[in-house]
């Protein structure tokens, strides 16, 4: 069926960045787990690193509309989160895959993925062909009509990763997508990451530093809460400079040396 | 449209010759009639296409038999837009307990203490209330909070499913165990609605037991201590109860941004 292209959607932007954040500090229970967070980002791929309880993961909920900034300030297309905001029109454009995916287990694929399109208040003529298109870009189609609990763990994600792109968002979140993907899925994640970052904003949080090296347009490193480092994959292995870090690719080098760099200035 | 493709140029187009082929095709995409002239055309001056055609036409025909069908839907959609299907188990929990009070009334014909029914009545959809918008009994609820449907609307549309499942239970079992709907029907609806409300402030599953632990030390012990019904629920108390109701029900709607999950309260417990 041919979609019908809204307005909204060929105007230009009017907005510098898809999404900024100025001061942000975010609560994740007590702890401030984003203090103070400085951060521009466009069109492309960003692919979010750090040590564990470094934040991403409270970042990531707090773009998703899901947390509530404790302070500062966090424009998301061009709209400032607080107050008199359209919420509902934002959320239409975010696709969101979080840290710890909850699926209902008795759904087949097709029907979580139309649940979650029809929750994302997509027109109901268009969800049918929307969930067909989402199954296919993440390679499952054979798998559509099976039932959620017969899936694998990698299926269980990628099956995540098609619910997150069922509206064609243009911020699109994923927290630890490769989790459980096995070295040739995370090939083929790699290149669907490629393809949705000419359009879209992409924000992915990782521990694989190879992938951020792989399928990255843009690194964010963030540690404690604040941005530590943010750069083209080849500045992040350039980091390293002359000196052997820990890690066995340039990229892991990098990211080692920019930690260690940045404890002995906490210190 | 008034303006068909003359025969000549349908003639030249069948035969993959002409000029203007993409006006002619913008043509026969909107007009059902020349897409029948542009078939008679075809049949009689190009063979060649009506063998392609048939051709793919007995390869289609071979794939579809062979291509899986889609199965039937186990549940229609409309459904599960009610209701998530993990609210069914607490719904049958509830049912369960409803089950377990009238037996006891049943078997306690004299009357001695109040009746069960009535007691357990007006705090019994809580439980299908905490399932219904809670963090850790409904496993997405992490996208749904994150949507744009989240808000006091779906939140109402699954309380309004916990209800046409509870409150007919609740009038069978209190049909047989002999106490009157009248009764418990709006400390049900008061308590259904300021569990909500409550929610706004403290998160539903929190506020839902909180109320539910409240009814039971305030009410059920102490009335099955003394055995009387508790003043509460005497038909002299239902006129506080329906203004309850309305108190509740205008709170409930001007905190209702509350639903659409965006929170940063410390007390706050999706």
């Amino acid at each position: 069926m041919v979609r019908t292209v809204s307005t909204a959607e060929t105007e230009p932007a009017n907005y510098g960045w898809v999404i900024q954040a100025q001061g942000l500090r975010v609560r994740a229970g007590r702890r401030m787990a984003v203090d103070g967070l400085d951060l521009s980002m466009d069109t492309g791929v960003h692919g979010l690193l750090g040590p564990n309880g470094a934040g991403k993961t409270t970042l990531i909920r707090s773009i998703a509309t899901v947390l509530r900034p404790a302070a500062g300030s966090l424009t998301l297309l061009g709209q400032t989160l607080g107050g008199r905001m359209d919420l509902r029109g934002l959320r239409r454009q975010i696709g969101y895959l979080p840290q710890e995916f909850g699926f209902y287990r008795q759904f087949t694929m097709r029907e979580f993925i139309e649940y979650i399109a029809w929750l994302k208040e997509m027109p109901t003529a268009e969800i049918p062909g929307a969930v067909q298109r989402a199954i296919d870009r993440v390679g499952l189609t054979d798998r559509a009509d099976h039932r959620m609990k017969t899936l694998s763990g990698g299926m269980v994600r990628r099956a995540g990763i098609a619910q997150a792109i069922v509206n064609d968002p243009q911020i699109l979140l994923l927290d630890e997508p490769t989790a459980g993907l096995d070295p040739d899925q995370r090939l083929q994640f790699r290149a669907l990451l490629r393809e949705l970052g000419t359009d879209t904003c992409v924000l992915v949080s990782t521990h694989l530093v190879e992938d951020v090296a792989a399928a990255c347009t843009d690194v964010v490193l963030i540690n404690a809460g604040r941005l530590i480092f943010q750069g083209v994959p080849a500045d992040l292995a350039a980091a390293a400079g002359d000196k052997t870090g820990d890690g066995d690719s340039a990229a892991e080098r990098g990211y080692s040396a920019i930690m260690r760099r940045h404890r002995e200035k906490e210190a | 449209m008034n303006d068909h493709i003359t025969g000549a140029m349908l003639d030249q187009y069948s035969t993959g010759g002409g000029t203007a082929v993409w006006a002619v095709e913008a043509h026969l995409e909107r007009c059902a009639l020349c897409r029948e002239r542009l078939s008679a055309a075809v049949a009689k001056r190009s063979p060649a296409t009506t063998a392609l055609v048939a051709r793919v036409q007995a390869a289609l025909a071979g794939e579809v038999i062979r291509s899986p069908r889609m199965p039937a839907r186990r549940l229609p959609g409309w459904v599960c837009r009610w209701a998530p299907p993990e609210l069914w188990p607490w719904l049958t929990m509830t049912m369960l307990v409803l089950a377990a009070a009238l037996g006891l009334d049943l078997v306690d014909s004299t009357r001695v203490v109040p009746s069960l029914v009535l007691l357990v009545a007006p705090v019994a959809p809580l439980l299908g209330v905490a399932a219904a918008w809670s963090g850790g009994l409904d496993t997405a609820h992490e996208l749904v909070v994150a949507s744009p449907r989240a808000g006091l609307n779906l939140v109402l549309r699954r309380t309004l499913v916990v209800l046409l499942v509870v409150v007919p239970a609740l009038a069978a079992a209190g049909w047989l165990a002999g106490v009157s709907a009248a009764a418990w029907l709006l400390p049900c609806l008061a308590f259904t609605a300021g569990a909500l409300a409550l929610g706004e402030l403290i998160g539903l599953r929190r506020a839902a037991g909180v109320l539910a632990l409240a009814w039971t030390v305030g009410v059920i012990t102490p009335s099955m201590l003394s055995a009387r019904i508790p003043l509460l629920l005497e038909p002299v108390s239902l006129p506080y109860w329906a203004g309850l109701v309305a108190v509740i029900a205008v709170a409930l709607v001007a905190r209702r941004d509350a639903f659409t999950g965006w929170r940063s309260d410390k007390w706050f417990v999706r």
